[in-house]
């Protein structure tokens, strides 16, 4: 007598939605591991300055930003000195920018490896968006030491500042399910991306004070999720601008309902990527 | 009594055909997008009508227990490959459902997901970690996977330096030790060298010894029958047959010479290529132009081709081969324009190409005939199954009699009488 198998698998057509099969992503956790140091590894190979370039990215936009936006444009920035204003809302915008764009083409881009092999898709998404981790952390040391040389200190606030990043990501993520999701049957997705997220970036206040955006649609301004994510590293990081409110409750809401959401979607698509793609 | 390893109750897939033309013809491109920009939204939100799906696999029932080897033979677009498919889980069926017990292996194309940048050691934990394999058993395997493909001294260095032959032998290294209770198998013989394909086909007999389970789907009639324990035949999505691969392998030759018999070959639609130049028929002439349905032994032949070019344009540039295979798939010969010095500088836009063969060495039976022109380098036409080629019984050696065997050759034989005692014989001398 044989030893049974334990691993059986019924394969069938699914209609409607489907469920997540979070247990299953979590069983190929050493693929999402694997998938976001070949990224990381692959990406910086035969370059002069390597994983270098995490960094100069934001600084050299920070850089542009204080010549044209505070220097010439004559920007206020809460009280801070322009540079530590700004690259402390450039440090979470990029991770954004970079998870959502990555994340929703990344479908497309894996395409070769989503239809020769199964493995639970969503592995492939999470893993652009925690790639996007590595560089935050990488580009954060340069934040502690701007804030050393102007002598900017965190208060306690600087506890919260993980609930932001976290929040950053789950935004990101949303958006990056839907898209990537959409980007499988239309191609235009990916293109569009990343004009929306340029024009998207002055709806946040990357490079102004949320204070400069008239009172009257002030409220409007900030249920945007990443106006709150940057409001949030500004406040708790350098101890500048507002403090969370009744906005960030309402808009923490809508991206909890849009991860859920895109989360559904995607699994509703996933079966019959290959056919698609 | 165990449960099977594989329960498929009902299969079916149906396909869009709109959505795969539409690529196929790049509407997807800038370009058919500007001249119609909204057209593909509309089609992709209507329902399919009937007209527009495909069943690449229908109503398939199939009981696998463990341990059998099942080959699986069709034409192309036969469904097997839709098949392997849906049991590897990468794409969904329409209807009915299978039951898999044990863990699946698939082969459906090596080296998926390698990294050119990486090393072969970081790619080999990679894909093995794409395929399902925990670290630690990747640990474990590392030496083997290594040893296995032959490329230990390159393991540090980048794949994207490696040459084609050693980026599929590791790739199949890693695939080959994933030791799954199930391992699907589609094609990936048909790569690397002939000594790297027999170390292939070795260690799916191991594999099938230990008792696990194998589908494998190929071209090669040969490796189905000796591999085998049990063969199933699929036609347009259909099962047509099923049983021991001597059997099935058989019916099915016979079965598709009869159609390249019967089908004219500008009517084949299972062909590739660019189409800059279309076969339209073939037939066998004698040295005098009088046409034959079959040849002989020892005959001397024309082997006529004809062609068009759709566009009405001298062709440059043409290379064309034709092969025979023998029942069981196997390339028995092959000839081509280009060894011989013999490509077509220039083709007026219709005619036929020609290949005399005088003295004919085949041996009496029936082969299969498949041909390909390349125009500019670019494969232009190729047809598998272009025609049946029917060899009788003739007279080569002028004395009415054949031996058996695949082909036959001329020869003499004579006696030498032995060296004289003490002497060197004249060959250890020189």
């Amino acid at each position: 007598m044989e030893s049974q198998p334990q691993h059986s698998v019924i394969i069938k057509a699914h209609r409607g939605w489907a469920a997540l099969r979070l247990g299953e992503v979590w069983e190929f956790r050493e693929l999402l591991y694997f998938l976001v140091w070949r990224e990381i590894k692959g990406r910086y190979r035969q370059m002069a300055l390597g994983p270098l370039w995490i960094v100069l990215k934001p600084f050299i936009t920070m850089v542009v930003f204080t010549l044209v936006f505070g220097r010439m444009a004559g920007f206020a920035s809460d009280g801070l000195p322009y540079p530590l204003f700004s690259f402390a809302a450039l440090l979470p915008w990029q991770f954004f920018t970079v998870a959502v764009s990555k994340s929703a083409g990344s479908l497309v881009s894996n395409m070769g490896v989503i239809s020769k092999v199964y493995f639970p898709r969503l592995v492939v998404p999470l893993s652009t968006a925690f790639t996007g981790l590595v560089d935050f952390f990488m580009a954060f040391v340069i934040v502690l030491l701007m804030m050393v040389y102007y002598g900017v200190f965190p208060g306690w606030q600087v506890v919260f500042l993980p609930a932001f990043l976290l929040l950053a990501l789950a935004t990101a993520l949303a958006a990056g399910l839907w898209l990537a999701t959409l980007a499988v049957k239309y191609r235009d997705v990916s293109f569009a991306v990343e004009h929306l997220l340029q024009v998207f970036m002055y709806l946040t206040p990357v490079v102004y004070p949320s204070s400069m955006v008239p009172e009257a649609y002030r409220f409007l301004y900030r249920l945007n999720p990443m106006v709150g994510v940057i409001e949030g590293f500004r406040w708790s990081l350098l101890g500048s601008g507002p403090a969370p409110d009744l906005a960030l409750v309402i808009s923490s809401g809508i991206v909890a309902l849009a991860l859920v959401s895109g989360a559904f979607f995607f699994a509703r698509t996933e079966r019959n990527i290959v056919d698609l793609l | 009594m165990t449960q099977p390893a594989i329960e498929v109750r009902g299969l079916g897939k149906r396909y869009r055909l709109g959505v795969a033309e539409e690529r196929a013809a790049g509407v997807r491109s800038l370009g058919g997008r500007l001249l119609a920009p909204f057209r593909y939204l509309r089609r992709s939100l209507s329902q399919a009508s009937e007209a527009e799906t495909l069943w690449a696999l229908r109503d398939l029932d199939l009981d696998l227990q463990p341990g059998e080897v099942l080959g699986i033979v069709g034409s192309n677009g036969a469904g097997k490959t839709t098949l392997l498919k849906i049991l590897a889980r990468i794409t969904e069926p329409t209807t009915g459902q299978a039951l898999v017990r044990g863990r699946l292996g698939c082969l459906l194309q090596v080296g998926t997901g390698f990294h050119p940048e990486l090393s072969g050691r970081e790619n080999i934990y990679l894909n093995g970690a794409i395929m399902g394999m925990k670290k630690a058993e990747v640990d474990a395997k590392f030496e083997e996977i290594v040893e296995f493909s032959g490329v230990a001294r390159f393991i540090d260095t980048p794949v994207k330096f490696y040459s084609s032959g050693m980026f599929v032998r590791l790739a199949f290294a890693v695939a080959a030790h994933l030791e799954p209770e199930i391992l699907i198998v589609d094609e990936v013989l048909a790569v690397g060298d002939a000594a790297f394909q027999r170390k292939c086909l070795g260690k799916m007999g191991s594999v099938a010894s230990e008792g696990r389970t194998i589908l494998f789907v190929s071209h090669n009639l040969e490796a189905v029958t000796n591999l085998c324990s049990r063969a199933i035949w699929l036609n347009q999505g259909r099962l047509v047959d099923d049983g021991a691969p001597d059997d099935i392998v058989r019916k099915y030759y016979q079965a598709s010479m009869e159609k390249a018999q019967s089908t004219p070959l500008d009517q084949v639609t299972d062909r590739s290529g660019n189409g800059a130049l279309r076969f339209t028929g073939f037939k066998l002439r004698t040295p005098e132009g009088r046409e034959l349905e079959t040849t002989a032994t020892g005959d001397t032949v024309d082997f006529v081709f004809d062609y068009i070019a759709p566009k009405g344009e001298p062709l440059n540039n043409v290379s064309v081969w034709f092969w025979v295979n023998s029942q069981m798939g196997q390339r028995l010969m092959q000839m081509e324009s280009v060894i011989v010095g013999q490509d077509f500088l220039s083709l007026p836009p219709r005619g036929c190409l020609v290949c005399r063969v005088p003295r004919l060495r085949l041996a009496p039976g029936a082969y299969q005939l498949g041909v390909t022109a390349t125009v500019q380098g670019e494969r232009a036409d190729r047809i598998h199954d272009a025609a049946l080629l029917e060899v009788s019984s003739g007279d080569f050696y002028g004395t009415g009699k054949l031996p058996p065997g695949v082909f036959v050759d001329e020869y003499d034989w004579r006696a030498e009488p032995a060296p004289p005692r003490g002497l060197p014989s004249g060959s250890d001398g020189a």
